[in-house]
């Protein structure tokens, strides 16, 4: 935001409110994008509870738990990288936003290595879903599982690519204009936390549903 | 900042927790617990890594309304779990998993 607020704003002040509140508004209506896989994952796990935990048992614990801790880790650095350009500090709010974008790459590298084995199993929905683990009544549920896990983790990781474009186009900036302004790092920052907060939710619910049987 | 590493020590505690429920046989409790604890997990987040905390109070009340909103879809998702099933042309009876009440 430059000195002057644009002219539709009596101050800067109230032009930087106006931001994050648009910026809430749009989170919520992103929130409301994940309302079917929700509801959808919820129906699931009432309807077909057995199936869903077979499911569930399949997925990789360790790997889910590492990614949720290195997602939680690069929110952290996040915030530091805010907290760095409000205090001036322009070159370590650099370094927390590639911290921040290296542990989002590392996310999206385990997750694919987890899809490739996925995959290579064959539990991707569809005409050669195969699961034999599974009694044969519950196979369908099985699938439904890896319904909503193919595409609550997926539409997660294009928001992870969207939010690492942005995180990486932050600091780009700052190495081409002056500064990037603190707003931009703001919003930028609230889509970040905004898909750490879905994974949290993701995270028990692909990876936890009844594990202890 | 010192702030900002407690947030993010506690919720690695928190997600070290879940885990360790989980893995436990406690059944309705465990699946509980694990929302529970991704609600908490979140609130922190939103709390301190989004800055709610100091924000202005219409932005907390754009997330409330954004949450109520969710929950209100949900609601309407329960109508599926009143009715009767039936397969689809795609899956023969017996592969299809009925709820067993």
């Amino acid at each position: 935001m430059s000195a002057v607020p644009a002219p539709q704003f009596v101050s800067r002040g109230q032009q930087h409110d106006a931001v994050r509140l648009g910026m809430w508004v749009f989170l919520g209506t992103e929130l409301l994008l994940f309302a079917p896989l929700v509801a959808g994952w919820a129906f699931g796990r009432w309807a077909m509870a057995e199936a869903f935990g077979i499911g569930s048992r399949h997925t990789d614990l360790v790997l889910g738990t590492v990614n949720t801790a290195m997602l939680l880790t690069s929110s952290l650095c996040m915030a530091l990288a805010v907290e760095h350009r409000r205090a001036g500090g322009i070159a370590a709010s650099g370094r927390m936003l590639i911290a921040t974008a290296l542990l989002g790459i590392a996310f999206l590298a385990i997750k694919s290595w987890e899809w490739r084995h996925d995959w290579n199993e064959g539990w991707f929905p569809g005409h050669g879903f195969a699961f034999h683990e599974a009694p044969q009544h519950l196979r369908g549920g099985v699938e439904y599982f890896f319904i909503c896990y193919f595409a609550g983790t997926g539409l997660h990781a294009i928001h992870l690519l969207i939010g690492l474009a942005l995180v990486l186009g932050a600091r780009w900036r700052r190495q081409h204009a002056a500064s990037v302004p603190i707003w931009r790092l703001e919003c930028v920052g609230l889509y970040w936390h905004f898909i750490d907060v879905i994974w949290i939710f993701l995270f028990p619910a692909l990876y936890l549903v009844e594990r202890g049987g | 900042m010192t702030r900002l590493a407690l947030v993010h020590a506690a919720l690695l505690a928190l997600l070290a927790g879940t885990v360790a429920l989980s893995s436990l046989p406690l059944g309705l409790i465990s699946a509980v617990g694990s929302f529970v604890i991704a609600a908490i997990k979140a609130a922190l987040v939103m709390w301190f890594f989004m800055e709610l905390r100091r924000g202005r109070a219409l932005n907390r009340l754009v997330l409330a309304v954004a949450v109520l909103t969710l929950g209100l879809l949900l609601l309407a998702g329960s109508d599926y779990l009143t009715r009767a099933w039936t397969a689809a042309g795609w899956e023969s009876p017996a592969t299809a998993d009925r709820p067993t009440s």
